[in-house]
């Protein structure tokens, strides 16, 4: 089955080669792993995703705790959450072909973002089965895809949960990290979306 | 010639780089460590006249790296290497790899080539970090002199906090030579992050309470987490207080004193019978600090399957990774034990334990004492003379194979930091570097080195080192001209087809007198005890060859994939020799 762990961990080099070495060594193989700033300066954020075995999520997250520069795990399992993902998507296309991709990308609220004579580019973001569902859509057409670029998933957990470890680390510090300002989000609907169900079922 | 050591307590001293890594040494309470010196070290080296420290220098940096472990289990203090960069650090691989998988605590320091020419094949350049990044518990390139004095102190809170293992601090020649401001207290690392998964829950303590009172049929399976808990006061209370049986690990012997009524000895794949087969029957099993290993198990499916299982431990990854637990207890073992300690009152129902020594039969008593002189010498009859000898009083420090099973069976270990053997890894050439390590570690005890044939030669070369350090260390070799176990299992499962385990050997006497360390050679049992005492009552160094019965095997044995009470027993034809009898009338 698919595991998600989210993983606080300090910014430094090496980090990544730590915790993709331990799913190597534990031989399970990570299905995306997205890293990149969290709300603090010198931690960064990953998402991993994992098909191992159903009973194996407890180890798998010990094992990650062992690593001396992960500072909090998180197991996402069936907990509520926000999955996203951002792909973008090349098709070729010629100024006579473009008008169905145009509403087709509108279906699926993406965005095409760079228009060439002979391609363009669409930006989609959302639940993995929604890329998915733009991709095989267009497939099914006359298109042709070029290229397709996917970040994998990113998921953060619904309500008040935030991290009790960075939780304590804030508090024992006697000055504050300095918050990074998160710029406002871009009004996606797709935000909105109530999405209680299991986060590792593939829609 | 050079200025005096700065304290630690003085304010920032301008300081190179190289004489951080000693004064942080110093300053951590350092007082040996072991290593080999090269160019990309050579400015530490250089410093090190300045401080207090003594470096043992070895003949191959796998044994310093040896040496520092057994430095480290005989003394329970963090073990020190130095090594150069290249082939002086890959050298030490095996050698960390030990100390990763008996959770020893080790800080491994080596020299790098200079931050200008990193990732170039610049001369005797290795990524050391990259190749030990699985077997160090956390490993570090530095470039500045100014980072090194914070990175060493963090490398030894993390060699030996929570479950101990080996750290590398990789330092590059230029962070060596530049200089920094140095001031020990200033450089103190955060306290370690916390860690959410390291409680043991009220309701589990509870749990795990109940259990314990309400056992019929319970055991204590003892690991080396006792010792690194320094929790063997605990183990025994508990034990005494419930009458419980204590069987123990191959790295928890000594734990619990083998003297006393309860303990068991050693389980798993070479542990007596009757032990397995009591764990087999038990109702629950208390284990403290160890990790059921597979040698320990034998098959999962079948492992004590009408037994609850309590498992206190310290890292959380061990909790459900072999066997199921029903109550995990996840923490420092000796501040659980003293949780729990107070809800059990003292029972005296002996009822288990006279079922558990019933179970011993009259083939279970390994009381080889009084055995006839049949001409034929046993490793069994050496160990079992070099522990009435002793008084199982020394420290005896094994290589690896059917010597360190007879070691465990037959050596009764009464306290604990007695035993050091590799048993994770299972590293031959392991015994002489490490004896090396407990002879420095503990310069008043007595050290024993008990190796095969195989395993001796593999480090021999560290006779060397014994000589030039003066060290009073006593070696038995266990010489049956093959490498035994391999061999002993060639006969068992690959129907005696013995490739390649016939080893020619030097005349080992005559090698310990190339390096100036007397020696004797023992063909027969009368002459054991005698060697014994002669290699006790010199001075100096002292070597004895023990050629002993060629195809010899290590009974009772779990053949892997079997389960813990299937195991097989010493066939009693009469060619030959009991060495389990029964006990005397």
């Amino acid at each position: 089955m698919l595991h998600t762990f989210v993983a606080l961990v300090e910014d430094k080099p090496g980090v990544l080669t730590r915790v993709a070495s331990l799913f190597r060594r534990l031989n399970i193989n990570i299905i995306s792993l997205t890293v990149g700033h969290s709300e603090r300066s010198d931690v960064s954020r990953m998402t991993i995703v994992a098909e191992a075995a159903p009973g194996s999520g407890h180890r798998i997250k010990a094992s990650l705790f062992k690593l001396e520069n992960v500072l909090d795990v998180d197991d996402i399992g069936q907990l509520s959450c926000v999955t996203r993902e951002l792909a973008l998507i090349k098709v070729a296309a010629t100024p006579q072909t473009r008008t169905p991709i145009f509403q087709l990308a509108d279906v699926f609220r993406a965005r095409v973002v760079d228009l060439a004579p002979e391609s363009l580019m669409i930006e989609i973001t959302g639940v993995c089965s929604k890329i998915e569902g733009l991709i095989q859509v267009l497939n099914e057409g006359d298109n042709r895809i070029l290229e397709i670029s996917r970040t994998g998933r990113m998921v953060m957990r619904r309500g008040q949960h935030t991290s009790r470890v960075l939780d304590a680390m804030r508090l024992s510090n006697s000055e504050e990290e300095p918050i990074i300002p998160v710029t406002a989000a871009s009004g996606d609907a797709d935000g909105l979306e109530l999405f209680s169900g299991d986060p590792n079922h593939p829609l | 010639m050079s200025e005096a050591p700065p304290s630690k307590a003085s304010p920032p001293t301008r300081l190179t780089g190289a004489e951080i890594v000693w004064a942080i040494l110093e300053g951590e309470g350092v007082r040996d460590v072991f290593g080999y010196p090269g160019g990309a070290i050579l400015p530490v080296y250089d410093a090190l006249r300045k401080y207090p420290i003594r470096h043992t220098l070895v003949r191959h940096e796998q044994s310093a790296a040896h040496a520092a472990d057994g430095y480290a289990r005989a003394s329970g203090k963090v073990g020190v290497v130095i090594a150069t960069s290249g082939p002086g650090a890959t050298n030490l691989v095996t050698g960390i790899a030990t100390a990763m998988m008996d959770s020893v605590p080790m800080v491994c320091i080596t020299g790098q080539v200079s931050s200008k020419v990193l990732g170039t094949d610049a001369f005797q350049e290795v990524d050391i970090t990259g190749i030990t990044l699985p077997i160090t518990k956390h490993n570090y390139v530095v470039t500045r002199a100014q980072d090194i004095a914070p990175i060493l102190r963090e490398a030894f809170l993390i060699a030996r906090s929570g479950r101990p293992g080996p750290v590398l601090v990789d330092i590059t020649k230029d962070a060596q030579q530049g200089t920094a401001d140095f001031d020990f207290a200033a450089a103190a690392p955060t306290p370690h992050r916390p860690h959410p998964m390291l409680s043991a829950e009220h309701d589990a303590l509870a749990e795990a309470t109940q259990l314990i009172l309400s056992a019929k049929r319970p055991i204590i399976l003892a690991g080396h987490g006792i010792m690194e808990s320094n929790a063997m006061d605990q183990i025994r209370t508990l034990a005494e207080r419930l009458q419980i049986p204590v069987a123990s690990t191959l790295l928890g012997l000594g734990a619990f004193p083998a003297s006393h009524e309860l303990c068991l000895g050693m389980m798993g794949m070479h542990g007596e019978a009757w032990v397995n087969q009591a764990i087999q029957q038990s109702d629950l099993l208390i284990a403290c600090g160890m990790r059921f290993d597979d040698r320990v198990t034998g098959i999962l499916t079948s492992y004590a399957p009408n037994a609850k299982k309590i498992h206190i431990e310290i890292d959380p990854a061990e909790i459900n990774k072999n066997v199921k637990v029903d109550v995990p207890l996840i923490g420092d073992l000796r501040e659980i034990l003293e949780t729990i300690l107070p809800q059990i009152a003292p029972r005296k129902d002996s009822t288990w334990i006279r079922a558990v020594n019933a179970l011993k039969g009259d083939a279970a008593v390994r009381d080889i004492k009084n055995l006839p002189d049949l001409g034929h010498l046993y490793a069994a009859h050496v160990i079992h003379d070099l522990w009435r000898a002793t008084d199982g009083k020394a420290i005896v420090v094994t290589d690896v194979g059917q010597h360190q099973m007879w070691e465990a069976q037959y050596y009764k270990h009464e306290s604990p930091r007695t035993l050091i053997t590799s048993g994770g890894l299972g590293t031959m050439g392991f015994a002489l570097p490490a004896a090396i390590g407990a002879k420095i570690a503990c310069p008043e005890k007595e050290v024993w080195v008990i190796a095969g044939d195989g395993g001796f030669q593999m480090t021999s070369a560290e006779l060397s080192t014994v000589v030039q350090e003066h060290l009073d260390i006593r070696i038995a070799v266990i010489n049956n001209g093959f490498l035994g176990m391999v061999r002993q299992w060639q006969e068992f499962i690959y129907e005696g087809n013995y490739a390649c385990v016939s080893i020619l050997s030097p005349d080992f006497v005559k090698l310990a007198a190339a390096h100036g360390i007397t020696g004797a050679t023992v063909h027969k049992r009368s002459e054991v005890l005698p060697a014994v005492e002669a290699a006790r009552s010199h001075s100096g160094p002292f070597l004895v060859n023990f050629l002993v019965e060629k195809e010899d095997a290590v009974y009772p044995m779990i053949a892997p994939g079997s389960a813990l009470d299937e195991m097989i027993r010493r066939p009693s034809n009469g060619h030959t020799p009991l060495l389990e009898t029964s006990e005397e009338p």
